[in-house]
């Protein structure tokens, strides 16, 4: 495998890299407003939630993409794969971190939510400043290990047809056809980005558990 | 927006996409089994006195959970050829899955096994029950109830994975749907169905593991 190879598969990384960016931001916007509609109070708001979680964690990742995409393209949309993809993951990671925050915003102490009332705090402030700090906290660790989740799954845009590391993986590997080598870097590079989020979160999870001891 | 939805080609294939969902079953459960027995070996030598045994499970389990499932089976793919083992694709991917899941189950299964303490053990030999009795009721059956439901939801997981064993025309469902897609094009309808599909089977899987955790896993009411 030459430079001109090692370059190309770089670029896919960088394209991994921005796909995943996009996708766990827009995915943290999506999800805050999934958990604290799951956690609002309102019966219809709360089963839609549920719903959407139910539908996106009981179904393969493959599938939401292949169906956002032609969906998407259905309704008059005519936008790039990357487009498709990076929606196709924020919705994903919507649900997702919207279940993992939904979890965590439980998780803090009722009394919390009863002394801010007390106070007089509307609801905006109570999140804000009450529940969401203390809630994020908790939640860190496993919103870590689903942005790990989330770069892994970005492997899967390479199906649709969106050219990242693993599409380019595959395009050397059938130009040069030594496929261990090419997958062999290509797992490496995933391994390289993920595995420092990993040890990160394995890390603030022991911190948290120390400290509610 | 003059696009007609058509199911035609859908109702066509039904027969097939079953087919497929019966491939899509045959991988999970067999790459599940495989889950397990790796899983359980993986703790054996995870736990042993072995440095280079217990450190070899450690990268083996962060080298698969930090890289991509498409990454793996690629490589399982051509890396068997090589090894002298040659498989159809669907045989490759019940390893793929196998070893994908054996490594979070040894992990699982590991935060089980420490879940049960010594004095747990001499308790209950202090208690006068017999040494199989204490490995049954004692270790074995709470460590169970411990791991059951992170283990059944990894293996809705691996379920849900297999779709990704079509990169590799493994013959399971999503393969099938891809099939049907370019004989008709009617993407859109297709998918759709076929999520609903696996949206069914993750439900039902969900429902299995509930009933058994219920049946066999709940603690005694008075």
């Amino acid at each position: 495998m030459g430079t001109d190879e090692f370059v190309f598969l770089l670029t896919g990384l960088k394209w991994t890299v921005i796909l995943s960016a996009i996708a766990f931001v827009c995915g943290c916007l999506g999800g805050l407003a999934v958990a604290l509609a799951r956690t609002s109070g309102i019966k219809l708001l709360e089963r839609a939630t549920a719903a959407y979680i139910g539908v996106f964690q009981g179904t393969p990742l493959l599938m939401q993409l292949f169906v956002v995409y032609y969906g998407l393209a259905l309704v008059g949309f005519k936008i790039d794969a990357w487009v498709a993809v990076a929606t196709g993951l924020t919705l994903h990671a919507s649900a997702y971190l919207g279940e993992i925050w939904r979890g965590s915003i439980e998780a803090v102490p009722r009394g919390q939510t009863e002394a801010a009332k007390a106070l007089s705090l509307k609801y905006v402030s109570r999140m804000r400043d009450v529940i969401l700090p203390q809630a994020l906290r908790v939640s860190l660790p496993a919103t870590i290990g689903f942005l790990v989740q989330l770069i892994k799954g970005t492997s899967l845009a390479s199906i649709v047809g969106f050219t990242e590391l693993t599409r380019a993986g595959n395009m050397i590997s059938n130009q040069i056809f030594q496929p261990l080598t090419v997958f062999g870097i290509v797992g490496l590079m995933y391994f390289l980005l993920c595995c420092p989020l990993t040890i990160f979160g394995a890390h603030l999870e022991r911190r948290f558990a120390a400290s509610a001891r | 927006m003059d696009y007609q939805l058509d199911f035609t080609p859908v109702i066509d294939g039904l027969p097939d996409l079953l087919l497929g969902c019966l491939g899509t079953f045959l991988l999970a459960i067999c790459g599940m089994l495989l889950a397990i027995v790796i899983g359980i070996g993986g703790v054996i030598l995870r736990t042993s006195p072995y440095k280079a045994a217990r450190w070899a499970m450690i990268g083996f389990v962060e080298v698969i959970r930090n890289t991509p499932f498409l990454v793996q089976i690629f490589f399982l793919y051509f890396a068997l050829p090589l090894a002298g083992l040659r498989l159809d694709p669907t045989p490759t991917a019940i390893i793929a899955l196998g070893i994908n899941g054996g490594a979070y189950a040894i992990e699982i299964i590991r935060g089980g096994v420490q879940s049960i303490s010594k004095g747990q053990m001499e308790a209950g030999l202090a208690l006068g029950l017999h040494k199989a009795q204490v490995f049954r009721f004692i270790i074995l059956k709470p460590a169970l109830r411990a791991i059951f439901p992170s283990l059944t939801s990894q293996f809705v997981l691996l379920t849900l994975t297999s779709s990704v064993a079509s990169a590799i025309s493994a013959y399971e469902l999503t393969a099938v749907s891809q099939r049907i897609e370019s004989d008709s094009f009617r993407s859109f309808e297709v998918y759709f169905t076929v999520t609903a599909f696996y949206l069914v089977i993750s439900w039902l899987m969900m429902r299995l593991f509930a009933f058994f955790s219920a049946r066999y896993f709940a603690y005694p009411v008075k």
